[in-house]
């Protein structure tokens, strides 16, 4: 389970506070204004948004400091790859950093990216590779670092509707196969509905604890109204 | 973390012994020293003026030039505009030596007055220190003009088009606020580096007359061995510097080494005699440049199979030192850039830019002092010179690397930092590849300054050792105008050959 | 036991023969048509060891490198002083005594026990004679010319030194003021002579600071009679070229028996037609023929060595304030 307890990021004339649980295995939306905070509740929880108050536990455990070290797995809305490495080295990092892989490791890194249907365009760079593609690749790497929590920030928002839903699609059969949490940024109402079964909603400088996304869309509060536009 | 504040803090210090350090040892050693005589006197105020008076030139004809380029499309237009970031690299006594073919008493312009029945010219003294430093800044001051033309959105001229603007509207209008901003930037920059100027004093001075106060250094040390003297003068060229670069941080200094200045903007005036004019900059000012090479090339290959071994010999050397600089140019702008950018510390990128103020020959006069008691500083010409001119290259090396490492932390920095990437693995797996563009840049910068540097050298050499240049002086003081100007080519191709290596490298197979 | 001196007389001949003697000189001595080829062959068929001469700068310079290098340098000779320097030479300390007796010619005494002298000449403002139809006959007749010279940094060069001299033997108190009137002819002011006198067989100059002695190699050489020197009413200052033992010195025989040599009429017969300079002792052959058509100085002026270090100050000083405006 992830609890944050009474977590305050401050930024320069912004803050954003939050006092929430998300259980384990659960698959939660993050909705709310562009320019709430989504991004930055994603960032302080994968480590790279400095907590002024407050903790950040994994099962009832303080987070370590270091990004690398938490329980986590990001997937950012751009620059998921480095585009000097082809796509195998890129989802090699995901093992080591430092690309001094064992044979048994080579073997793993391969099998994710059949995993994602890339079986034989490891040795493109992401140049050569289309929006999809990288995104695919993002996930292969996802699955070989196995990381209990999976928090994506609108990393499919530069895809058309049904590549995205692909996507989508591929994530939750990836959630399915590892059991890991989802926390996924989107300003899409209808993402939280093809995958999530939570959303939290972050508005006025406050993330909400999440709610189950039938009742949030059924009755959804005033903040989310005015987001989606309905009277 | 700690190994790049460790590393960082390694090459700060490297930088801060190597401008301020001496800087101690130099006034330390002046304490003893008389005051200044009249020449010395002489030697600030001509290094003051020559300075503002090349300056001026070089942006005053600059302004014509760049307008030229910036409103005319011609075949080759791109080549010429390449060819004006030459300079920039192109190794000082080579420059004197064409212009000497050309300007000299013996040159073709003479040749051609005394034909006309005129009487001929004189390089020698003041006014041949400033027809170099205009043939080296003019294209400078050119590029860095022209890229304020450029900046000139090209809606503004379609708008002045249809409102019926006269050359001098458009003049009024857009392009004296473009000058009034970009002029003083342009100017401190050429000051700064004529202030500096010694090769050229060296070779084109003549004596007293025209005596910069680096040049005054060299003499105090080499003909009177008077160390109080030349740590004294080393003193006013580093407070002389450190004043201009002071002003021209406050100016907001023009970056003149970018790409894109390849397009023309498209106008709809200036017909007529302005396309005269515009030929007439452009073909002068290419003559102004063009010329003195092509007579260094034309005399240089008839001799390039004959060359002396001693002349090879000192290329080998070149070569060397060329490589070490920029070596050591990039194992200190690496580390200051990584913790600049770390940081966010514009602090120590600013310590990085202290070798701007100071002079290779301060630096040298520091040295000398420190390194004098332990063992022969002569043994040590050649890394000295290796490691004078990194100093000198760094400036510009921390101003491709610093922004180019802030952009891949800001864009690779978290998913690198979530992947564990650190140390080493990120240095080499992250940085090295995608700062190749910056890194051949600023080597092959650091490779060429040194390849040509006239300048500590001289102060270390003993006479059995000599680089390229120092070797080609010293033809040129033998009167083997041949074999010097063959030198000058073998020289001219290594400089411009190592810089292209470098920056091809960086070039070559990089992806966006 | 009638092995071992064997042995060692082998060893120490293949030591010998390892031996370096290093001569720091001014460029144009070590120079392909100076006397430094023609003086190594001939002192290593003698000595049977490795000369090797260093070319560093003109003269005045030499004794800069050698206060830079202090008791470091490489240097068991330096050849190139002059009279002006002796004096400042020798304060350095770094100077051992030669005790050679040579049966000198030259036009003074020679009683300096440090320095060794090899040749001397006058110093002159040298012209092509095809150009140049009025040569001016004084300092003052070339201040008010249109002439233009090529001189040398009296800091770097002993002719430019030579020259600094002269002025303040001509004029004295008022060598300042000569120099300003004479500064509006002075094309530049090279480091060293080869720079200059290179200017001005290039045609940058109208006239350059040499020797009288210098028209003897065009027309010797190069059969070539258009050079002259302009003979001065005021007189010529007089150079004598010195060469000296480094003390610190690794191969003090070898050292000794060059400054011997020097001396030699071996080494005396190569400096007439190579340095084109009076040779210190008459050669057994005597003087080449071109050298009875040079000019004779009406005076011969010269600062005695104990004096001109401190004349050279002043007058350095003069001569700076003058040409810096």
């Amino acid at each position: 389970m992830l609890t944050l307890e009474g977590m305050r990021v401050e930024m320069e004339g912004f803050t954003l506070d939050a006092e929430l649980s998300v259980p384990t295995g659960a698959r939660v939306a993050v909705l709310g204004p562009s320019g709430a905070g989504k991004s930055t509740l994603l960032g302080a929880i994968a480590g790279f948004q400095p907590v002024a108050a407050g903790r950040v536990l994994w099962k009832g455990a303080a987070m370590p400091a270091a990004p690398a070290k938490r329980p986590v797995s990001m997937v950012f809305q751009d620059n998921n790859l480095f585009p000097h490495l082809s796509a195998f080295d890129n989802v090699a990092m995901g093992l080591s950093p430092s690309l001094r892989l064992s044979e048994a490791e080579r073997v793993r890194v391969g099998g994710a990216l059949q995993r994602v249907g890339l079986n034989g365009y490891g040795d493109r760079k992401p140049g050569r590779l289309s929006g999809g593609q990288v995104a695919r690749v993002a996930l292969a790497r996802v699955l070989l670092r196995d990381r209990p929590l999976l928090l994506l920030d609108e990393p499919f928002g530069a895809l058309g509707p049904a590549l995205k839903a692909e996507m989508l699609s591929l994530v939750a059969d990836l959630l399915d196969e590892t059991g890991a949490t989802l926390m996924m940024v989107s300003h899409e109402p209808q993402d939280a509905r093809l995958i999530a079964d939570h959303v939290v909603l972050v508005a006025e400088g406050r993330a909400h604890a999440p709610v189950s996304t039938g009742e949030i869309f059924a009755n959804p509060p005033e903040a989310l109204r005015d987001y989606l536009g309905q009277a | 973390m700690t190994r790049t504040t460790t590393l960082g803090a390694l090459a700060l210090g490297v930088v801060v012994c190597l401008t301020l350090g001496t800087l101690v040892a130099v006034a330390w050693r002046a304490e003893g020293a008389g005051g200044f005589g009249p020449a010395d006197w002489a030697a600030i105020r001509f290094t003051l003026w020559q300075a503002a008076l090349s300056a001026a030139l070089s942006v005053a004809l600059a302004v014509p030039v760049a307008r030229a380029l910036a409103r005319r499309r011609f075949p080759g237009r791109g080549i010429l505009i390449t060819l004006l970031g030459a300079p920039f690299i192109l190794p000082v006594i080579v420059a004197v030596l064409g212009l000497l073919a050309v300007f000299g008493r013996a040159g073709i312009l003479s040749q051609a007055l005394i034909w006309a029945g005129l009487e001929p010219v004189s390089i020698y003294g003041w006014h041949g220190v400033i027809i170099a430093h205009v043939f080296f800044n003019l294209p400078l001051a050119t590029r860095l003009i022209l890229q304020g033309w450029l900046a000139i959105p090209a809606e503004r001229f379609r708008l002045a088009a249809s409102l019926g603007f006269a050359p001098s509207d458009i003049f009024r209008v857009f392009e004296r606020p473009m000058l009034r901003e970009v002029v003083p930037g342009a100017l401190l920059v050429i000051f700064l580096i004529c202030l500096t100027s010694f090769a050229v004093a060296l070779a084109l001075g003549g004596g007293p007359r025209a005596t910069t106060v680096e040049l005054a250094i060299y003499q105090a040390f080499r003909f009177d061995f008077d160390l109080g003297k030349a740590a004294l003068l080393a003193l006013v060229q580093f407070a002389m510097g450190a004043g201009a670069a002071l002003i021209a941080f406050r100016v907001a200094i023009p970056g003149g080494m970018g790409g894109g200045l390849d397009r023309a903007v498209t106008r709809w005036d200036g017909g007529g005699w302005l396309v005269v004019q515009d030929v007439l900059c452009i073909g002068l000012a290419a003559l102004f440049l063009v010329l003195p090479l092509s007579m260094i090339v034309a005399r240089g290959v008839p001799e390039l199979m004959s060359l002396p071994g001693s002349v090879i010999e000192a290329a080998g050397l070149s070569i060397v030192v060329s490589l070490s600089s920029a070596l050591l140019c990039l194992s200190l702008a690496l580390p200051i850039a990584a913790l600049a950018v770390r940081r966010g510390s514009a602090l120590v990128e600013g310590v990085g830019y202290l070798t701007i103020a100071a002079s290779p020959l301060v630096i040298g006069t520091g040295l000398f002092v420190v390194v004098f008691p332990i063992m022969d500083p002569f043994a040590l010409a050649l890394p000295v010179t290796a490691l004078v001119n990194a100093a000198m290259a760094l400036p510009f090396a921390l101003r491709a690397l610093t922004p180019a490492l802030a952009g891949i932390e800001t864009n690779f920095g978290p998913l690198a930092d979530q992947l564990g990437l650190a140390g080493w693995a990120r240095f080499r797996r992250l940085w090295l590849p995608r700062l190749r563009r910056p890194l051949g840049f600023s080597g092959g910068l650091a490779a060429a300054l040194s390849m040509g540097d006239l300048g500590v050298i001289t102060m270390f050499a003993d006479p059995q050792t000599a680089t390229l240049p120092l070797q080609m002086y010293r033809l040129m003081g033998a009167y083997r105008m041949d074999d010097a100007a063959a030198a000058g080519l073998l020289l001219l191709s290594l400089s411009l050959v190592i810089f292209w290596i470098f920056d091809r490298g960086g070039r070559v197979d990089a992806d966006a | 036991m009638k092995t071992f001196p064997v042995i060692a007389g082998a060893l120490m001949a293949t030591a010998a023969q390892a031996e370096t003697l290093t001569v720091y000189t001014y460029d144009s001595f070590t120079s392909e048509w100076g006397p430094g080829p023609a003086v190594e062959a001939a002192f290593e068929a003698e000595c049977g060891c490795d000369l090797e001469f260093v070319a560093v700068g003109d003269g005045a310079e030499l004794l800069s490198r050698l206060k830079l290098e202090g008791a470091r340098t490489k240097a068991d000779v330096v050849l190139g002083l002059d009279t002006n320097l002796t004096a400042a030479a020798e304060a350095t300390g770094l100077f051992a005594p030669h005790g050679v007796t040579g049966d000198w010619t030259l036009p003074v005494d020679w009683a300096d026990a440090t320095f060794v002298p090899y040749d001397w000449g006058y110093f002159a403002f040298v012209y092509d004679n095809t150009k140049v139809s009025n040569p001016p006959k004084s300092f003052a007749e070339l201040a008010d010319s249109d002439l233009s010279i090529v001189i040398q940094d009296p800091r770097s060069s002993t002719p430019g030194l030579g020259l600094l001299l002269w002025v303040k033997s001509v004029y004295g108190d008022k060598a300042g003021e000569a120099w300003a009137s004479l500064n509006d002819q002075v094309v530049t002011v090279t480091k060293g002579w080869s720079e200059a006198y290179g200017m001005f067989l290039e045609g940058e100059a109208d006239m350059v600071l040499s020797y009288t002695t210098s028209p003897a190699y065009h027309l010797i050489a190069e059969e070539d009679a258009s050079k002259s020197a302009a003979a001065f009413s005021e007189g010529h200052y007089m150079q004598i070229e010195v060469a000296g033992k480094i003390a610190s010195t690794d191969v003090p025989e070898l050292a000794d028996q060059f400054l011997a040599f020097v001396g030699s009429d071996a080494f005396q017969s190569i400096i007439p037609t190579t340095n084109w300079m009076y040779p210190a002792v008459t050669p057994a052959a005597g003087l080449p023929d071109g050298f009875s058509t040079l000019i004779q100085p009406e005076k011969a002026l010269i600062v005695p060595a104990a004096k001109a270090d401190a004349v050279r100050d002043a007058a350095l000083t003069e001569w700076l304030a003058a040409s810096a405006k």
